[in-house]
C-alpha cells in the first residue's frame, strides 16, 4: 500500500472535520477524493502529509506512519497544497532551485521527471511567480512538488480556479506521471474530474460516502434517469416536484434529471401530466446517469 | 414573443495602455434572461463586468444597463442592479438579520419594507432557527443562497454573478439554480460570469470571451450543435484551440 | 549544509525584492535620527516671550535688553495691561510672560528689593520649566555684573558642571534611544513579519513537508536580519559621530558586540511573535503595541526610570531596552569598558537564551 488510512478522525474544538475515514491506495495508483468545499479533503491531506495528527485512527504513506515517522514521509513525499504556494516574488527558475535546494536535489538530477512540464514554462523562466497566468502556476508548483522525486504526489484541489484548457492538460500530465510509477491522491471538488481518476471516495461533511471506479459507482445508480426539457425551466421544476410519482428531479444544464418511484414508468404518463400544467415543448428520454447523479444519491 | 434588451452592448472596448482588455464586444441580454459571460482568466470578463455595473469607464463604444448610459448614469445603474460574487458576499462578523438589515439599508430601503422582506427571507430559505446566528458560522451552501437572496432584497432589474457556485456541493449547487430559474421566472436579469463551463450549461445564452473579443455567442445547445461536442466544456476547449 | 544557504539565499531575494520595505528599512534609521538630532529637541532657542513693564526705567530696559539679546529669546509683544497677558498667550504666539513691578529701579535701589514674575504657558511643561531656568539665570547673571566691586556680606554661588554631555545636546540622548527602536523593530517585526507570511502565503506549508528542519527555518530567517540590523546600528553610530559631533568615548569594538547581542534578543523575541501570530497584520500589531511602547515609554529613553512609579519601575527591569540603553549610553556617553556593563550584559544575554528556548519550544513542526 502506498497510502493506508484507517478510522481517520479529525476535529478542530467542536467542529468534525473528518470522521472514521478509511482507504487505501495502490502503489502507482491515481486516486482521487471528490467533494464540496468543506467537505474535509484538506484536513486528510494534511494528516497524510503530517501537517495534522489525526485524533483517532491510523495512517502510513509510503509505509511510514504519520505521527511516528513524520520526518521520514517528509523526505518522500510532493505537496501541493489548496492556494498557490510558491514565492511570488521569486522568479519560476529561483523557485525550483530553492524547492530543489532544500531537498538536497539538484533541477538537472531529476529534470527527466519534471522535462515535459517544465518545458512549457521554461520561456518564462525570469518572469517572478506571482506575474505567471493561473494555469503556468499551477504546472510550476506541479515542478517544485516533483522536483526530489516524491515516491507519492498529494495535490490538494490543484485545478480550482484554473481555465478549462489548463485543467485538460494538467490531468494529461498526472496520468503521464502515473505511468512513471508515482502514486498520486488528488481532490477536487468537479465532479466531471472524478472519470479521470483510477478509483475514487466520494466525500461530504466529512465522511466517504463511497470508494469505487469511477464506473462502478455510477452503474450502481439505482433508478433510470429521464432528461427532461420544457420552454419553462423553473415552472418545469415546480410541476415535477408536485407530481405525485416523483423520486428525485435535479437541474442538469438545459434539461433536469428526473427519476421515478415506480418500476413501471410510462413516459406518456408524465408527458401529459406537464402538458396540463401548461408546459411546451416538452422532451422525455432516458439518459445516462454520471457521477454527480451518483454523489447526490448518496448524499441524500 | 419579443421582450425588451436590459444590457446593449455595441463596440465596448477598454483598453489599458495599447493593450485592450475588451476589445469591441457587442451583444444584448433580454428581459428575464439567464446569461452566461464565459472566458478564461484574464481573458477580459471582469473588465467588460465592472464596464457595465458603472464602476469602470469604457474606453469606446457604447453601453446600456437598465436603460441607463455606462458613461453617465452610473448612479442610476447601481441603483437597479444587484451584485453577488463569492469573494465577497456577506459580514461573517453580523448575524442572518443583520446582514440582511445592513443590504437592506443601503439600498435605501424602509425600515417596514426591510422588516418585510427580511420575515420572506428567512421562511422562504428556511432560516426561521439560525437568524440570529453569526453568518460566518453557516454551511457555504447556505451562504451562498443567503448571499443571492440579499442581492436580490431591492428588486433590482438585473443580477450579476460572479462565479456563484464554484465548490459548493452538488445538492446545494442546484438549489442554487432553482433559485436562479425563479428570479428569472418573475422577470429578473441574471448575468453570470464563470469560468466553470458546466455552470454555463444552465444558462439560456452563452457568450464565451477569448483574449478580450466575444467568439461564441449562443444558447448552449446550439454551440454544442457547431462545434458536435457534447458539453461546454469541450466547447470551450475547441475554441480555445482554434484561436491558437 | 547546501539546504540551509539556499534557504538564506531565497530570504535575501525576498528583502531586496521588497524594495519599499528596504527603502523604509534604510529610510527609517536615518529619518530618525535627523529628527530626534534637528527637530525634537528639549533645548530652548529663540523662544517668542511678551513683557509687560510698569515701571519702564533704566533697570527693566537694561534688562529686558540683556534678554532680547540673549539666543533664547524673542520679545515678540509689549504689553500694556494685565488684562491683556490672557490675550496675549491665547494666541499660541508667546510661551511667557515678564512682568516688571512698579518703580521697579527705585525699589532695588531703596529696598533692596525689585519683583519680576515669570509666567509661562506650562501646557508643555518641560519647555516651561527650561524657560524659567534660562530666564532665572540670565537675572542672577546680570544681577552678579551689577554687584562687581560691592562686598556682599553673604552670598552662595553655586558652580554647576555638566558632564558627559556639557552643552546639554539632547541628540546625545535621542541616539541611544533611536538606537535601540530601530534595531528592535527591524529585527523583531520584520523576522516576525518575514515568518508569518509563509504561513499566509501557504509556503509554511510546503516547508514543513519538506527535509528542513525547524531550527534551519527559524536561523535562515534571522540571518539576513543580522546583516541588516548590523549595517543599521553602523549608520546611526556615523550619523552621530559625523553630523551631531558625538563623541564615542567607549570602545567602538565593545559598542558593536553589545550592539550584535541585542540585536539577537530582538530576533529571538520576533521569532516568538511569529508563533503566537498567524496573520502578518497581526505580526505587525504585537510587535508595535508589544515592543515599541514599552521601548519608547519604560526604557527610559524618554521618560526617567527613576521617576517612574515603584510598579512601573519593576516592570521596566523586563525590558531589555532597558539595559541596552544603559549600556550604550555608558560606552558611547561615559567611555566605560565592559567592567561597568558586565551586569547589564549578562542580564541581556539571560533574556536570550530565554527567548531562543522559549520560541524553540514553541515552534511547531505541524499546523496546530
Amino acid at each position: 500500500m502506498s497510502i493506508s488510512l484507517s478510522n481517520i478522525s479529525k476535529s478542530y474544538k467542536k467542529v468534525k472535520a473528518v470522521q472514521d475515514i478509511s482507504f487505501d491506495v495502490e502503489p502507482g495508483e491515481l486516486f482521487g477524493l471528490i467533494g464540496p468545499d468543506g467537505a474535509g479533503k484538506t484536513t486528510i491531506f494534511r494528516i497524510l502529509t503530517t501537517l495534522l495528527i489525526p485524533d483517532e485512527g491510523t495512517a502510513t504513506v509510503a509505509g511510514f506512519d504519520v505521527v511516528e515517522d513524520y520526518k521520514a514521509i517528509r523526505n518522500a513525499v510532493g505537496y501541493m497544497p489548496g492556494r498557490f504556494s510558491l514565492y511570488q516574488d521569486l522568479t519560476v527558475e529561483e523557485n525550483l532551485t530553492f524547492f530543489a535546494t532544500i531537498f538536497g536535489t539538484t533541477i538537472e538530477e531529476n529534470y527527466d521527471l519534471i522535462e515535459d512540464i517544465y518545458v512549457q514554462i521554461e520561456p518564462f523562466k525570469d518572469r517572478r511567480a506571482g506575474k505567471l497566468s493561473g494555469g503556468m502556476k499551477q504546472k510550476l508548483a506541479l515542478c517544485c512538488a516533483l522536483i526530489h522525486k516524491p515516491k507519492v504526489l498529494f495535490l490538494d484541489e490543484p485545478t480550482t480556479g484554473v481555465d478549462p484548457v489548463s485543467r485538460k492538460e494538467f490531468w494529461e500530465m498526472l496520468k503521464r506521471l502515473q505511468k512513471k510509477g508515482i502514486t498520486i491522491l488528488v481532490s477536487t471538488p468537479y465532479m466531471d474530474e472524478a472519470a479521470l481518476c483510477d478509483r475514487i471516495a466520494l466525500i461530504q461533511d466529512g465522511e466517504i460516502l463511497d470508494i469505487d471506479t469511477p464506473k462502478a459507482i455510477v452503474s450502481k445508480f439505482p433508478k433510470t434517469i429521464y432528461n427532461v426539457g420544457a420552454n419553462n425551466m423553473y415552472k418545469l421544476i415546480q410541476a415535477l416536484q408536485s407530481y405525485k410519482h416523483l423520486y428525485s428531479v435535479f437541474p442538469f444544464g438545459e434539461f433536469v434529471h428526473y427519476t421515478d418511484k415506480r418500476d413501471s414508468f410510462q413516459i406518456a404518463d408524465l408527458k401529459s401530466y406537464l402538458q396540463n400544467k401548461g408546459l411546451a415543448n416538452i422532451s422525455i428520454e432516458a439518459a445516462q446517469p454520471n457521477i454527480e447523479d451518483a454523489f447526490m444519491e448518496l448524499a441524500k | 414573443m419579443k421582450k425588451e434588451n436590459v444590457i446593449v452592448a455595441e463596440e465596448l472596448t477598454k483598453a489599458f495602455g495599447d493593450f485592450k482588455a475588451v476589445n469591441a464586444i457587442s451583444f444584448e441580454v433580454k428581459k428575464g434572461e439567464i446569461f452566461g459571460f464565459l472566458g478564461a482568466n484574464g481573458a477580459g470578463k471582469t473588465t467588460a463586468m465592472k464596464m457595465l455595473i458603472g464602476i469602470s469607464k469604457p474606453s469606446s463604444g457604447q453601453a446600456t444597463v437598465a436603460g441607463f448610459d455606462v458613461y453617465t448614469q452610473t448612479e442610476s445603474i447601481k441603483k437597479n442592479i444587484g451584485y453577488m460574487s463569492q469573494k465577497f458576499a456577506l459580514y461573517d462578523d453580523l448575524t442572518v438579520k443583520e446582514n440582511i438589515t445592513f443590504f437592506g439599508g443601503i439600498y435605501g430601503l424602509s425600515r417596514a419594507k426591510i422588516k418585510e422582506k427580511r420575515e420572506q427571507l428567512v421562511s422562504e430559505l428556511g432560516l426561521e432557527n439560525i437568524s440570529n446566528k453569526l453568518v460566518g458560522s453557516l454551511p457555504l451552501g447556505w451562504k451562498q443562497k443567503l448571499s443571492f437572496s440579499v442581492s436580490l432584497l431591492h428588486e433590482p432589474k438585473i443580477v450579476f454573478l460572479d462565479e456563484p457556485t464554484g465548490g459548493v456541493d452538488p445538492i446545494t449547487r442546484r438549489q442554487f439554480w432553482e433559485m436562479i430559474y425563479k428570479a428569472a421566472d418573475q422577470g429578473t436579469t441574471i448575468f453570470v460570469t464563470t469560468h466553470y463551463m458546466d455552470e454555463a450549461e444552465y444558462c439560456d445564452r452563452v457568450s464565451i470571451m477569448v483574449e478580450g473579443k466575444i467568439e461564441a455567442l449562443d444558447t448552449p445547445k446550439k454551440l454544442k450543435e457547431q462545434f458536435k461536442v457534447d458539453s461546454m466544456n469541450d466547447v470551450f476547449l475547441k475554441l480555445a484551440r482554434n484561436i491558437e | 549544509m547546501k539546504r540551509f544557504i539556499g534557504f538564506i539565499k531565497k530570504e535575501f531575494y525576498h528583502i531586496f525584492r521588497d524594495r519599499r520595505s528596504l527603502f523604509i528599512l534604510f529610510g527609517m534609521p536615518i529619518a530618525q535620527i535627523l529628527l530626534f538630532g534637528f527637530a525634537i529637541t528639549n533645548e530652548i532657542n529663540n523662544v517668542d516671550i511678551a513683557v509687560l513693564d510698569h515701571s519702564k526705567d533704566a533697570t527693566t530696559e537694561s534688562i529686558i535688553n540683556k534678554i532680547s539679546t540673549s539666543k533664547y529669546f524673542t520679545i515678540n509683544e509689549l504689553i500694556a495691561r494685565e488684562a491683556d497677558i490672557e490675550t496675549a498667550f491665547k494666541k499660541g504666539k508667546i510661551k511667557a510672560v515678564l512682568n516688571f513691578e512698579k518703580d521697579f529701579s527705585r525699589n532695588l535701589i531703596k529696598e533692596q528689593h525689585a519683583t519680576i514674575q515669570i509666567i509661562t504657558d506650562a501646557t508643555d511643561p518641560n519647555t516651561a520649566n527650561s524657560i524659567t531656568n534660562y530666564i532665572n539665570a540670565i537675572l542672577q547673571n546680570y544681577q552678579q555684573d551689577k554687584n562687581k566691586g560691592i562686598v556682599v556680606e553673604y552670598q552662595i554661588v553655586p558652580q554647576t558642571r555638566m558632564v558627559y554631555n556639557p552643552e546639554l545636546k539632547s541628540v546625545f540622548m535621542f541616539v541611544p534611544g533611536v538606537m535601540t527602536i530601530i534595531l528592535m523593530l527591524v529585527s523583531a517585526m520584520m523576522t516576525s513579519i518575514s515568518i508569518t507570511r509563509e504561513k499566509e502565503l501557504g509556503t509554511m506549508e510546503i516547508l514543513l513537508v519538506s527535509p528542513l528542519k525547524p531550527f534551519q527555518v527559524i536561523i535562515g530567517k534571522v540571518v539576513p536580519y543580522i546583516f541588516l540590523s548590523v549595517i543599521n546600528a553602523a549608520v546611526i553610530v556615523l550619523l552621530s559621530i559625523f553630523i551631531f559631533k558625538m563623541p564615542v568615548q567607549g570602545s567602538l569594538f565593545l559598542l558593536g558586540l553589545e550592539s550584535v547581542l541585542f540585536i539577537i534578543t530582538s530576533l529571538a523575541l520576533g521569532i516568538l511573535i511569529s508563533t503566537i501570530s498567524e496573520t502578518q497584520q497581526a505580526a505587525m500589531m504585537i510587535s508595535l503595541m508589544g515592543l515599541m511602547l514599552p521601548v519608547i515609554l519604560l526604557s527610559g529613553f524618554i521618560f526617567p526610570i527613576s521617576s517612574m512609579p515603584v510598579p512601573l519601575q519593576i516592570i521596566s527591569n523586563i525590558i531589555p531596552a532597558k539595559w541596552f540603553i544603559i549600556i550604550i549610553k555608558g560606552i558611547m556617553l561615559k567611555g566605560v569598558g565592559m567592567a561597568y556593563v558586565w551586569k547589564e550584559t549578562l542580564i541581556l544575554i539571560g533574556m536570550t537564551i530565554f527567548f531562543i528556548g522559549l520560541s524553540v519550544k514553541k515552534y511547531k513542526i505541524r499546523l496546530e
